[in-house]
């Protein structure tokens, strides 16, 4: 209700939409660079039990629960889900889910738990659930909390101690970040996502390329991207080494919320609107660094290499160390030791081991479809699963029958988590096991010991999981267009 | 949290850039309690092989760098995961400093929260650094957060920045949850205007 609101005294001054968000949150300006900051709403998961712990031997308290909302993600099994939590036969995953919902039991906190209906991928289901608002700040112990920021919030990762700060206090110091607009103009060709637009802008600007840096993504193709893309693209903005990502609110954002269970009430919900449509970049608001990226001439995205920052068109050639020299020289060796490649091999006709779909990165609605577009009468040739964000994603897609052409062509349809992203809950690669995966870390060891993660997008993976290979999904659409 | 104020210890030169979290502790001990054992977790997978043998190849494995307790690492040193545990299983085996041209921004505010410094030099200086230590195994680095310089047995001695206030906090050892609850007048008042001025959030 802007009408209501104190008249900024910066308004005179063109602002962008972060510096909006930070003002309106601002208890106490520590120094020039550092303020006392109140959260909105902090999210946590299965490794919050750290902060828990230190917050209880410190004998504090949680000072308003509501803010907070909790949910098992990082460890729950992706089948045998119907056993709940007695099908885990591993105490120590047992042992982590249940300190959970005893912590959040303590605090006051809502919780879902593994057969909650509102279970799912903590980033996942803080959007589904209308948790996420446009003007927010928004905080969770996990790197990838960036993704909020797709509804114009402020949402950022944190460790172990300032969850216990939030809890305890509901504000945090943080230090004020640069900003750095990234302007995305041009049409997508068919067969391209949200996820081949974030990896060319990670290819482009380098794992630490957003250091220290807010992202704001601009530009018509986020403008008419979905919420789902949008999601995924501030996402990976951790990739980046950004501190988070956001994009302005707009109507996209307001429809997507609109009756969810935890946004806006009916009576509030103008009101509402009303205030986030205040919440955009000014013209002539002014950033610390600006990057454009043209989208018309991008193709398919996939990762060679060990980091987020190498990836290369589908049609590329890996690079050859030979033409470098330095750290950049042994970085890109190692990468391909690694990774088992040659220098200025061809990425399209890899052959892979396994497919994963899935992750806070791309496990939403749109991305099932666009998977399942691609498989859609035809048959996997390698081992490959589907593991949808939320429970609640699995029923829609099941009410679309979309898990039908996922299991008539041989692939797995699962149970909701954070699974082969990460593999905490058991789910991981063997040695020297090359996937076609849609999480968004390829780093050593991150699928598991040895196991070598080329990172795609959702149609991209079920091009490998139909082929075998990495395959440019171009060809495969081109095919099925008939 | 411990103060930070000057440490001398013997520094490994790490040649590596983008060190994540998940080569700083694999994700399969993230489940594990805080106990004795954390500090070897530390690089676990770079520093044993899959049979558990010590691979001879790790700077840290090297009998010189046994005792080493401060790193200078490549640029980017711990992107990935907002996990602290990173920082634990550094300060759980005796690492105070790290001494790198960038850092990953979490992990940054994760090292300054457990008294472990991380110290940003250019990268000319970092390599020059990482030259002097392969030249001399077992050298110590002394950094000072009082004067904020770094000096090493090749005579230079080299200054950083750190935020005034994050180096006084961590000058102090200061606990931030207590320094905020002195606000707590300052936040109550806040929090009654802003839930003033959007209904909608009253849940
Ligand atoms: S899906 Fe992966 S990146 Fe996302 S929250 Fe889970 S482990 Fe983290």
């Amino acid at each position: 209700m802007p009408a209501e609101m104190p008249p900024d005294s910066a308004s005179a001054k063109p602002s962008t939409l972060f510096e909006k968000i930070w003002n309106a949150h601002v208890i106490e300006q520590g120094s020039a660079d550092d303020a006392l900051l109140h959260v909105d709403q902090n999210f946590l998961h299965e490794g919050a039990f750290l902060a828990f712990a230190a917050l209880r031997k410190e004998g504090r308290s949680v000072r308003r629960p509501k803010q907070h909302f909790a949910v098992a993600d990082h460890y729950v099994p992706t089948l045998g889900r119907e056993a709940g939590i007695a099908g885990i036969t591993d105490p120590e995953v047992r042992g982590l889910i249940d300190l959970l919902e005893q912590n959040a039991a303590w605090g006051g906190i809502d919780y879902a738990g593994i057969d909650d209906p509102r279970q799912g991928i903590v980033h996942v289901i803080g959007p589904e659930l209308g948790l996420t608002h446009p003007g927010m700040v928004i905080t969770c112990g996990d790197s990838h909390t960036s993704t909020h920021g797709a509804f114009g919030a402020f949402a950022f990762g944190m460790g172990a101690s300032q969850v216990k700060q939030v809890l305890a206090t509901q504000c945090l110091w943080q230090r004020r970040p640069k900003l750095l607009r990234i302007t995305i103009d041009g049409t997508l060709a068919p067969g391209l996502s949200g996820k081949d637009v974030i990896l060319a802008v990670i290819a482009q600007i380098g794992a630490a390329g957003a250091t220290g840096h807010v992202i704001e993504y601009a530009g018509s193709t986020i403008r008419s991207m979905s919420m789902e893309n949008r999601l995924t693209v501030c996402n990976m903005s951790i990739e980046a080494g950004g501190r988070a990502g956001m994009i302005c609110p707009d109507d996209t954002t307001f429809e997507y919320l609109h009756g969810r269970p935890f946004a806006p009430k009916q009576q509030h919900w103008d009101a509402a609107v009303a205030y986030w449509r205040t919440l955009k970049t000014d013209d002539g608001a002014t950033f610390d660094r600006e990057v454009k990226v043209d989208a018309g001439a991008l193709v398919p995205m996939v990762t060679w290499g060990t980091s987020p920052g190498q990836g290369l068109p589908i049609t590329g050639r890996v690079p050859d160390p030979a033409t470098l020299s330095g750290d950049a020289r042994r970085a890109v060796e190692s990468a391909l030791a690694y990774m088992g490649l040659k220098p200025g091999q061809a990425m399209d006709g890899l052959p892979v081991d396994r497919v994963f779909i899935g992750s806070c990165t791309n496990s939403r609605i749109d991305d099932i479809r666009a998977a399942a577009a691609v498989v859609r009468g035809r048959k996997a040739k390698i081992p490959a699963f589907v593991s949808p964000g939320s429970t609640q994603i699995k029923r829609q897609a099941e009410a679309e029958g979309l898990d039908r052409v996922f299991t008539e062509a041989g692939i797995e349809w699962r149970a909701s988590g954070c699974s082969m992203c990460v593999g905490t809950n058991g789910d991981l690669l063997k040695p020297g096991e090359r996937s076609a995966s849609t999480s968004n870390r390829n780093f050593e060891g991150r699928q598991g010991r040895g196991a070598r993660t080329h990172l795609v997008s959702p149609a991209m993976a079920a091009a490998a999981a139909v082929t075998g290979t990495l395959t440019d999904v171009r060809r495969l659409l081109a095919g099925a267009a008939a | 949290m411990q103060p930070f104020t000057t440490f001398t210890a013997v520094a490994a030169p790490l040649d590596i850039t983008n060190v994540n979290t998940d080569m700083l502790i694999p994700a399969r001990f993230l489940r594990k309690p805080r106990d004795e054992r954390y500090g070897s977790y530390l690089f676990h997978d770079l520093r044993h092989d899959e049979d558990g043998r010590l691979r001879d190849s790790f700077v840290l494995n090297e009998e010189a760098y046994r005792d080493a307790k401060i790193l200078v690492a490549g640029a980017n040193f711990g992107c990935g995961s907002s996990r602290e545990s990173a920082v634990y299983v550094l300060l759980d085996s005796g690492f105070r400093c790290i001494i790198a041209p960038s850092f990953g921004d979490i992990f940054f505010g994760n090292a300054l929260q457990n008294g472990v410094l991380p110290i940003v030099l250019p990268e000319a200086e970092c390599i020059e650094l990482r030259a002097h230590l392969d030249a001399n195994p077992g050298a110590t680095i002394t950094a000072d957060l009082q004067s904020q310089t770094v000096t090493a047995g090749d005579g230079k001695v080299r200054r950083f920045a750190l935020d005034p206030l994050r180096r006084e906090r961590l000058l102090t050892g200061l606990d931030e949850i207590g320094l905020t609850l002195t606000r707590l007048p300052a936040i109550e008042s806040f929090e009654q205007r802003y839930a003033a001025e959007r209904p909608w959030l009253d849940r």
